[in-house]
C-alpha cells in the first residue's frame, strides 16, 4: 500500500474498527479488529508526521475512550505494554548481543518483590518501626532503585557466568531464575522477608499526583476506571522511553559493540571490543528493563506470589522475542503484542466458544463416521490452559522455518 | 549427632536410588551431547514419556486383570521394555522432526527449538491424558510385589522398590558400558562423537548413528520414567522439569559428552541432594530445610561451570564451533 488513498483507507479502516469495538464491548473479533489497526499503520507507507499522530491518536485517546466503556481492553492493553516492555528487555540480551538468557523472569521478581516488600506491611517482619507500607509516593524513588538493583544483580549474575559458551549460559541463567524462584518461596522463614508461597498483599498503588490538575480541568474520572487508565498510562510512557533507550543504544558505539559480538566474539574482541563489559552491559541494562517492569507489576497487582514468576514466564517471553525476530525492535513489540492477544484473547475465548458449544449439546456430524456429542466434548480439552504447547509450536515452527523472525532486523548502514 | 548417624544408612539408600535416577537420565543428555554438541532439552519429556508408558501399562494390566497373576519380575520386564521402546523411539522422532531441520544452523536455533519441542510434548502429553483417562495426575497402581519391604539393619528399612531401581540401573550401566565398548555400533558412535567427518569418511552413516544415539539416549531416560514412577507412585506432564534439570546438572558435573561421568555425576549429585535434604534442617537448627534441596542442586551446578566447566572427568571439549 502507498500513497494518499492508502492513509485514507487506513483511517476508515481505524474509525470502523473504533466503531465495532465501542458497539460491541463483549465481542474479542471487534478489539482485535482494533488492534490490526496499529499493525496495518506500521506497514502503510505514509509520511512520518501522519504516522506518528495516527498512532498517537489511536493509543493516547482512541484506546482510553475504548477502556473507559469496557475495562477489559485496558486490562489486555496493560498486560500487552508490560509484556512488550518485557520483549525489549530481552531482546536486547538474545537479540542484539546474543546472549541466550533463560532466566530472564528472575529480574522481574527481583524488581517486583522490592516494590512488594517496601511497599506493603510486609517490611515490617524484619524491621521494626513499623513505617511500612511505605506511602505511595515512593513508588517513583523504587522505580529508579529498581534500575539500579537490576542493573546490580544482571552484572552479578553476568560477572562469573558470561565468560561461559552460549548454551551453558543458557542453563546457568535457567538455574539462576529457579535460585531465586525457591528463595522467594521459601524465604518466609528464618525471617519472613517474603512470605513464601502464600504471597505479599496489599501493595500500595502508585501515587495520583494528577488529581488536582484532574479537578482543576474538571474531568471527573470514576475511582474505578481511574487506576486502569493511570496504569496504562503509566506504561505506555515506560515502553516509550524503553523504546528510546533501546533505539539510542542500538545504533551506539555499544549497540555497534553487542553486534558485533553476536556475529563473532573471536572477531569482535580481535577489534579491540571490550568482549566481557560489553555483555556484562548488555546483560545489565536488559535486567533493569525487567526489574522497573517487575514494579510496575507489582504495584498493579496488589498481589504477587511466586507463582507470577515461573521458567513459563521466561519461555514466554523468549517465545515473543523469537516471534517477532531476534534483534529487532518492531519485531519484539509485535512478537510481545501477538503473544499476548494469543494468551490473553483468542485462546479464552476459544475455550469459552467451547465451553459455549459443550453446554447447547450441539451434534456434530462427520460423514460417513457418524455424528458426536459436543456435550460430550470432555471438559479438559480448553485452549487456554495449553499455552505451553502454543509456545512450543511457536518456538519449533519458528526457528525450522523462519528463524529470523516475522520482522527481522533491518540492515542499517553501519553494519 | 546422634541423630544424624542414626538416619545416615537411610539417607545413604535415598541418596543411591536417586543417584542411579539421575545417573540414567543424565547418559542421554550427555550421549547427546558427545554426538552433537547440543543440549537435548527436551529429554526431560522423554524421561516423563517414560513413567507415562510405565503407568499405562500397568493399569492396562490391572483393568484387564493380569497384575496380580502375572508374576511380579514379568510385569516389571513389561513395563520396563515398553517404556524404553516407547522413549526410545520419541527421541528419534523427536531428533527427526524437531531437531535435524535445524543443527546446520547456530547453535542457539536448535536450542530454542528444543525448549520448543519440550515444552510442545509437555502439554502434548497432558491433552492425550485429559482426553484418555480425564486426568493427567496419575498413580502408579498398587503393585503388593513392589511395596514389601526389606530391613537390612537395625535402622534399615528397605523398600522392594528401591531394590529394583538400584538393580535395574546397575544392570543397564553395564550393559551400556559394554554395547559402547565392545559392539560395533557403540564404536561408531563413539567415533561420531570424536569427529563426525572423520567417521563419516571412514565409511560410519553419521545421520543413522545420531539416531541411534537418540534411541539409545531416550530408552535410559525411558527407563529413569519407569523406575522414578515405580518408586514415586505419582506423575504428571510436568514432573520431569527438575529431575531434567538435576540430571542435566550431574551431566556437567562429570564431563558433559562423558559417559562414565555422568554416571559418576549423577551419584555424587543424588547423594549430595539426599544429605541436603536430611542435614541441612539438622545444622541449621531448621532454619533452612529440605525445601533447599534444588537450590543447592543448582548452586552447584553454577558453581561447577564457573570452576570447572569441563566437569570432573571432563577430557577435551572441541573447541566452538560458533
Amino acid at each position: 500500500m502507498s500513497g494518499a488513498p492508502a492513509i485514507w483507507g487506513l483511517c476508515g479502516y481505524i474509525a470502523a474498527s473504533c466503531l465495532l469495538a465501542y458497539f460491541f464491548p463483549q465481542s474479542v473479533l471487534a478489539f482485535l479488529a482494533f488492534q490490526a489497526a496499529l499493525l496495518l499503520l506500521y506497514y502503510v507507507a505514509a509520511p512520518r508526521k501522519i504516522k506518528i499522530f495516527l498512532g498517537a491518536l489511536l493509543l493516547l485517546i482512541l484506546l482510553p475512550v475504548l477502556g473507559m466503556a469496557n475495562g477489559y481492553y485496558l486490562e489486555v492493553s496493560i498486560q500487552i505494554g508490560i509484556y512488550v516492555a518485557l520483549a525489549l528487555g530481552l531482546n536486547i540480551v538474545v537479540g542484539f548481543v546474543g546472549l541466550l538468557n533463560l532466566g530472564f523472569v528472575a529480574f522481574y521478581a527481583i524488581g517486583a518483590y522490592l516494590w512488594a516488600i517496601f511497599g506493603s506491611p510486609q517490611a515490617n517482619q524484619f524491621i521494626p518501626g513499623g513505617w511500612f507500607p511505605l506511602s505511595p509516593n515512593w513508588f517513583f524513588v523504587f522505580l529508579l532503585l529498581s534500575i539500579a538493583v537490576g542493573a546490580l544483580t544482571g552484572a552479578l549474575l553476568g560477572l562469573p557466568v558470561l565468560r561461559l559458551r552460549g548454551d551453558y549460559l543458557a542453563i546457568v541463567t535457567l538455574g539462576f531464575a529457579e535460585v531465586v524462584r525457591a528463595l522467594v518461596n521459601n524465604l518466609d522463614k528464618p525471617i519472613n522477608l517474603t512470605n513464601g508461597p502464600r504471597g505479599i498483599s496489599p501493595i500500595s498503588k502508585p501515587p495520583l499526583f494528577f488529581e488536582p490538575l484532574l479537578e482543576y480541568a474538571g474531568l471527573e474520572v470514576p475511582a474505578a476506571q481511574l487506576y486502569p487508565l493511570y496504569f496504562y498510562f503509566l506504561i505506555l510512557v515506560m515502553v516509550g522511553i524503553i523504546i528510546i533507550v533501546t533505539r539510542r543504544l542500538e545504533s551506539s558505539r555499544v549497540g555497534r559493540a553487542w553486534k558485533a559480538i553476536r556475529e563473532d566474539e573471536t572477531a569482535a574482541a580481535a577489534m579491540g571490543v571490550p568482549v566481557v563489559r560489553m555483555k556484562l552491559l548488555g546483560f545489565a541494562v536488559g535486567a533493569s528493563f525487567a526489574s522497573a517492569v517487575g514494579v510496575l507489576f507489582s504495584a498493579k497487582q496488589v498481589f504477587i506470589n511466586p507463582e507470577s514468576f515461573t521458567f513459563m514466564e521466561s519461555i514466554g517471553v523468549l517465545a515473543m522475542v523469537i516471534l517477532g525476530g531476534m534483534g529487532s525492535i518492531p519485531g519484539a513489540i509485535l512478537g510481545a503484542t501477538g503473544v499476548t492477544i494469543l494468551n490473553l484473547q483468542l485462546l479464552k475465548g476459544l475455550s469459552l466458544w467451547l465451553n459455549g458449544l459443550r453446554q447447547s449439546g450441539a451434534e456434530l456430524v462427520i460423514p460417513f463416521l457418524g455424528s458426536y456429542s459436543l456435550s460430550q466434548l470432555p471438559a479438559q480439552f480448553e485452549p487456554a490452559k495449553y499455552e505451553r504447547m502454543v509456545f512450543g509450536l511457536i518456538l519449533i515452527v519458528m526457528m525450522i522455518f523462519r528463524p529470523q523472525g516475522v520482522l527481522p532486523p533491518t540492515q542499517t548502514r553501519d553494519q | 549427632l546422634e541423630l544424624a548417624l542414626e538416619i545416615l544408612p537411610q539417607v545413604l539408600v535415598d541418596g543411591i536410588v536417586l543417584g542411579f535416577m539421575y545417573a540414567l537420565i543424565a547418559l542421554g543428555y550427555t550421549m547427546v551431547y558427545g554426538v552433537l554438541e547440543f543440549i537435548n532439552f527436551a529429554h526431560s519429556e522423554i524421561f516423563v514419556l517414560g513413567a507415562f508408558v510405565g503407568v499405562e501399562v500397568m493399569l492396562l494390566l490391572e483393568s484387564a486383570g493380569l497384575l496380580g497373576a502375572l508374576h511380579p519380575a514379568v510385569v516389571l520386564l513389561l513395563v520396563i521394555c515398553t517404556g524404553m521402546m516407547l522413549s526410545g523411539l520419541a527421541a528419534v522422532a523427536l531428533e527427526r522432526i524437531a531437531y535435524r531441520p535445524v543443527l546446520g544452523g547456530p547453535r542457539l536455533v536448535a536450542l530454542i527449538s528444543a525448549i520448543g519441542a519440550s515444552f510442545f510434548l509437555q502439554d502434548a502429553l497432558r491433552l492425550f491424558e485429559s482426553l484418555w483417562r480425564n486426568t493427567f495426575y496419575l498413580n502408579y497402581p498398587t503393585f503388593e510385589a513392589f511395596e514389601r519391604t526389606v530391613p537390612l539393619g537395625q535402622n534399615l528399612i528397605v523398600p522392594i522398590k528401591s531394590l529394583i531401581v538400584t538393580g535395574t540401573a546397575l544392570a543397564t550401566l553395564a550393559g551400556l558400558y559394554l554395547f559402547v565398548h565392545r559392539t560395533k555400533l557403540g564404536i561408531a558412535i563413539r567415533a561420531v562423537a570424536q569427529d563426525p567427518d572423520t567417521a563419516s569418511l571412514m565409511g560410519v552413516p553419521v545421520k543413522r548413528v545420531i539416531a541411534l544415539t537418540f534411541f539409545v539416549g531416550g530408552a535410559l531416560g525411558g527407563l529413569a520414567g519407569v523406575l522414578f514412577g515405580i518408586h514415586y507412585s505419582l506423575v504428571n506432564p510436568y514432573s520431569g522439569f527438575i529431575p531434567g534439570m538435576k540430571a542435566f546438572t550431574a551431566a556437567v558435573l562429570g564431563g558433559i559428552g562423558n559417559i562414565p561421568g555422568a554416571m559418576l555425576g549423577g551419584m555424587m549429585l543424588g547423594l549430595l541432594e539426599a544429605f541436603a535434604a536430611s542435614y541441612l534442617s539438622l545444622m541449621t537448627d531448621g532454619a533452612f530445610g529440605a525445601e533447599y534441596k534444588d537450590v543447592v542442586a543448582f548452586l552447584v551446578l553454577i558453581l561447577i561451570l564457573i570452576f570447572r566447566p569441563r566437569g570432573l572427568l571432563g577430557e577435551t571439549v572441541r573447541e566452538s564451533k560458533a
